[in-house]
């Protein structure tokens, strides 16, 4: 009766060799490793950089352990220190040849020293939490009611030259917080007005009414287009942000959308906060300027004479010069979007750029007459310009114009990406700021683990003492539930805190409580005078509702906490709720399969090894009914 | 070895009064304690900037009180943290500063009062990692002080906050409630409810009384304690119902005490193994830990007593009967497919 089938063992078996696999890469610590990336937001990395810094290292006469492309760095692991400095130096005095005008940004870091084969299984070692690590944490509060005050803006100016457009006379358009107002002096040119504007202004919902002599056309967002409106700026404001932490050469920086309107920012081993906020609320310039094309900025490109009076010389993302005016035609600040999309008459990919009402006057005068010349965009970053693009104008633009001809959808995307990434779209307040030093992260990954430590200890020692074998088989059990969540832990990547490491010790010293159930449970029908085979198997059948229902109840709170917590509670929350679920699985399943193993094949067990079994003197085995005080009753 | 050789039923129920006293009265005194002396909130509720600052040397906290009280923040606690030489200072909120310019600011002065200054120190660590970070530095290359932690809420999140832990704690016991009406009754849910709620009380109450800072891990703790302290009434529950059906002619009372007695073994290991695990946390987890780590352990003691004794009489007061748990009876042995055979232990 008490052995399982060998596919349950089957199931044992591999669910304890996943678990050492990953649990396996936490053990091994970290190993020095240098990692590049990009230093400008008009330079993206990709996986063909790595050949070139393999080649480096080779000629430098270093060997790393490896050198891959992840995520937007890429990182080389090296075995000491000092290959790791000097595999630094080689790397930035080959990929920064001016150190003035660094391209890439190329620091030392640290890297799991977990062989290469677990990472191919995606056996990865948890992340540790800033509290665990050191770091600055930021949680950024983006102002959404600017980004769509910013938005209503660019619909004013989009309104009044619609109803220009179509000859509608209209006495005024007017912003009303975000709410857009045009004023009309009679009913027939507003409905004109509805259905034009309902049509080209589809994000806004319009209606009319009447104000004294003048009827009114109000247009308020729709929740959908507001909605659509907010998450682009947040997701704006991310990539900004993730262009701009590249800089610090943070190994695993976070940043985060959280709620509706935040932004959590974590950078692990970050401790200057001052600079850190300084890259992060640094603003980068758009501008739009001509190209000068006349005979001497084409020799000053050549390199045959000075650059012409008026102009300046810059450089293109392949780094080939050119020559523009110092006149600012446009700035940024204009700019309201920049979409990648596909040309309308050839289908060739194109970035689409919308300016407000101002920047498309001005657009449509400038493009007029210079049609057929070059226009060029640049990016301004650390005080340093750098030419994104510099399309030939082909015809009168509007408020409304395309980017196109002879790119790729990718480097549409890019561009389009680098003239929103100048700037946030909305501002950002800091509403909470952390900062731990690393003495204080390596004191809590040992205190955490000592409550760990000893408290385990303690409980095995106990329960060793206590039932003897099933003691042991419990303290096992246990062990397995910790392996187990460990595992889980780092396969999903989850963060390691120190709430989470609370949470483990306490997840454990509740856990326990299902082989006490147990356990108590064999001894009770030992007591009752079952025999040993039939008191295991009726011992743990019998306790196990009673297991699901506490672990469901424990869990009703775990879920709670996941559900509201934020910061410790959340941490807590992760770690406790996947450990309920781990000891269901450990405290029965394991336990049992190590009680069959060991007790199932012996088919005249006389006794289990369970600690005592006391009876109470003269009480029958099975007494029937207890009375209530005077006569013994089973205990 | 066997700790519990109980040869019959202790007659707890008939205590049930004294019990529900007692409880009465350490209840109120909570209530009265958080009325009148309110919960010590940690920066996380209230907003504020906490500065955590370790030391060369024994802080001197007189020294360090004065300098700080010199920026005018108002009501500012300075106080040791963990060891004599680690320092912690709390400040309010404050309108005229930008509220992340606060932390630098505080340092800065402390700096200079130890006759430093403010560098950016850049190096790399010994296990090879670049780091940048701005030190006090007085001399050739004595710090005399490092700062270890700064933490900088703004009043918004900390109001999001304690909303959030009135919602989860909403959640928790409502959630509690209907599987336990569910799985049992609704005397008896009601009943396990009173009495964890009123542990959670008397947690707070400890927390107000003794000015301990209330985090969001207290917070943690007091929900995770509700949880569990559930489980203590689901197991005793259970075996009223056990009991119920087995032992026909046992009053109410009697029937409870056989349950409280038969599950005492049990109670008390697993609450003493939980015990342990805590107090390993109490002892070597160090101050985040701390606060932490004594809510669970007054959670875990008011549990037992809460859910055995106090739990039990609720539902003995509320008038719990056999019909109330064994609704399909007809046969005299328990039907092994009754839905609502419960759990035993």
């Amino acid at each position: 009766m008490n052995r399982y089938p060998w596919w349950k063992y089957t199931i044992l078996g591999l669910a304890l060799l996943i678990g050492l696999v990953y649990t396996l890469p936490n053990l091994y610590g970290e190993a020095p490793a240098v990692q590049v990336s990009s230093g400008k937001a008009t330079l993206k990395l990709d996986a063909g950089i790595v050949p070139r810094i393999e080649q480096v290292l080779a000629s430098a006469g270093l060997k790393p352990d490896f050198v891959q492309f992840e995520g937007n760095s890429v990182k080389a692991r090296f075995g000491s220190i000092d290959e790791q400095t000097k595999a630094k130096d080689a790397i930035t005095k080959a990929l920064n040849p001016d150190a003035a005008d660094a391209s890439y940004i190329v620091a030392l870091n640290l890297l799991s020293r977990s062989p290469t084969w677990l990472a191919s299984l995606h056996a990865l070692p948890m992340y540790l939490g800033l509290d665990l690590r050191g770091g600055v944490h930021f949680l950024m509060q983006v102002d959404m009611k600017a980004a769509l005050t910013k938005k209503v803006e660019a619909f004013t100016g989009d309104a009044r030259t619609l109803l220009r457009d179509k000859n509608i006379r209209h006495a005024g358009v007017t912003r009303d917080g975000n709410n857009l107002v045009v004023r009309f002096r009679d009913q027939a040119v507003l409905n004109q007005a509805q259905a034009l504007l309902t049509e080209q202004l589809g994000e806004l919902q319009w209606a009319a009414t009447a104000d004294g002599a003048d009827f009114v056309l109000t247009g308020v967002f729709k929740p959908a287009a507001a909605k659509a409106v907010q998450d682009a700026a947040i997701k704006q404001n991310i990539t900004t942000l993730h262009n701009r932490v590249n800089e610090l050469g943070t190994s695993e920086p976070v940043i985060q959308q959280q709620g509706a309107d935040r932004v959590v920012v974590q950078l692990p081993g970050v401790q200057d906060t001052a600079r850190a906020k300084d890259i992060i609320g640094r603003t980068a310039t758009l501008e739009l300027r001509m190209v000068n094309t006349s005979a001497e900025a084409l020799e000053a490109i050549r390199g045959g004479g000075p650059v012409p009076f008026g102009s300046e010389r810059y450089l293109d993302r392949d780094g080939s010069p050119i020559i523009v005016f110092r006149q600012v035609i446009l700035t940024g600040d204009s700019l309201t979007d920049a979409q990648p999309g596909f040309d309308g008459q050839n289908h060739e990919p194109a970035v689409h750029l919308t300016v407000d009402a101002k920047g498309g006057r001005i657009m449509r005068d400038v493009s007029r007459e210079n049609v057929g010349k070059r226009m060029a965009i640049l990016l301004f970053e650390k005080g340093k310009g750098e030419v994104v693009t510099a399309p030939v104008i082909r015809g009168e633009l509007g408020n409304r114009f395309q980017i196109s001809g002879k790119m790729s959808t990718a480097e549409a995307a890019d561009t389009a990406l680098l003239l929103r990434a100048g700037s946030l779209a909305a501002a950002m307040d800091i509403i909470e700021e952390r900062t731990i030093g690393p003495t204080l992260g390596a004191d809590n990954i040992a205190k955490g683990f000592a409550s760990v430590g000893y408290g385990f200890a303690v409980i095995a020692l106990f329960m060793c003492g206590y039932y003897l074998l099933f003691g042991v088989f419990s303290t096992l059990a246990l062990a397995f539930n910790l392996l187990l969540l460990v595992a889980v832990l780092s396969m999903i990547q989850a963060t390691l805190t120190l709430p989470g490491i609370a949470a483990i010790a306490l997840t454990l010293g509740m856990a326990i409580d299902a082989n006490v159930l147990i356990n108590e449970r064999v001894r009770e029908e030992l007591r009752a005078g079952a025999t040993a085979q039939a008191a295991i198997s009726a011992g743990y059948e019998r306790a196990f509702a009673t297991i699901l229902d506490s672990n469901i109840t424990t869990l009703i709170a775990g879920l709670a906490l996941l559900a509201f917590g934020s910061g410790f509670v959340r941490g807590f929350a992760v770690v406790h709720c996947l450990g309920i679920i781990t000891s269901m699985f450990s405290a029965v399943m394991f336990s049992r399969g190590l009680v069959n193993l060991w007790y199932g094949g012996k088919k005249r067990l006389k006794s289990v090894s369970i600690g005592q079994v006391w009876r109470p003197a003269g009480a029958a085995a099975a007494a029937d009914e207890p009375a209530a005080d005077d006569t013994p009753a089973k205990a | 070895m066997e700790f519990f050789r109980i040869r019959r039923d202790i007659p707890f129920m008939r205590h049930a009064l004294v019990f529900n006293v007692v409880s009465f009265v350490t209840f109120a005194l909570a209530v009265f304690f958080l009325v009148t002396r309110g919960l010590h909130l940690s920066i996380e509720f209230t907003g504020g900037t906490v500065l955590e600052v370790e030391y060369a040397q024994a802080a001197n906290l007189e020294k360090v009180r004065h300098t700080v009280d010199q920026l005018g923040f108002g009501e500012v606690q300075v106080q040791n943290f963990g060891t004599s030489r680690d320092v912690m200072v709390r400040l309010p909120v404050r309108g005229n500063i930008k509220q992340t310019d606060v932390a630098p600011l505080v340092f800065d002065k402390l700096c200079h009062a130890e006759s430093g200054k403010v560098v950016t120190k850049q190096y790399t660590s010994p296990k090879g990692e670049q780091v940048s970070r701005q030190a006090c530095v007085a001399g050739a290359d004595a710090e005399p002080m490092k700062l270890s932690r700064t933490e900088v809420v703004g009043p918004a999140v900390g109001d999001e906050l304690a909303s959030d832990g009135a919602k989860a704690l909403g959640f928790v016991v409502l959630g509690i409630m209907i599987y336990l009406a569910f799985r049992f009754e609704w005397k008896f849910s009601v009943a396990a409810i009173i009495a964890n709620l009123h542990d959670v009380v008397i947690i707070l109450g400890f927390f107000a009384f003794f000015q301990w800072e209330f985090s969001l891990a207290v917070l943690a703790a007091v929900l995770a304690v509700l949880g569990y302290s559930v489980n203590e009434s689901v197991v005793i529950f259970d075996r009223i119902r056990e009991a119920f059906r087995k032992y026909r002619k046992l009053t109410t009372p009697q029937v409870i005490d056989h349950a409280i007695t038969s599950t005492m073994s049990r109670t008390i290991i697993t609450h003493g193994c939980t015990q342990m695990m805590v107090l390993s946390m109490l002892f070597f987890g160090g101050p985040t830990l701390h606060y932490f780590a004594v809510a669970l352990t007054i959670g875990i003691l008011f549990g037992i007593y809460s859910s055995v004794f106090v739990a039990a009489a609720i539902a003995m007061w509320l008038g719990v009967k056999r019909e109330d748990l064994i609704k399909m009876t007809g046969n005299k042995d328990h039907d092994p497919n009754d839905p609502n055979a419960g759990a035993v232990v």
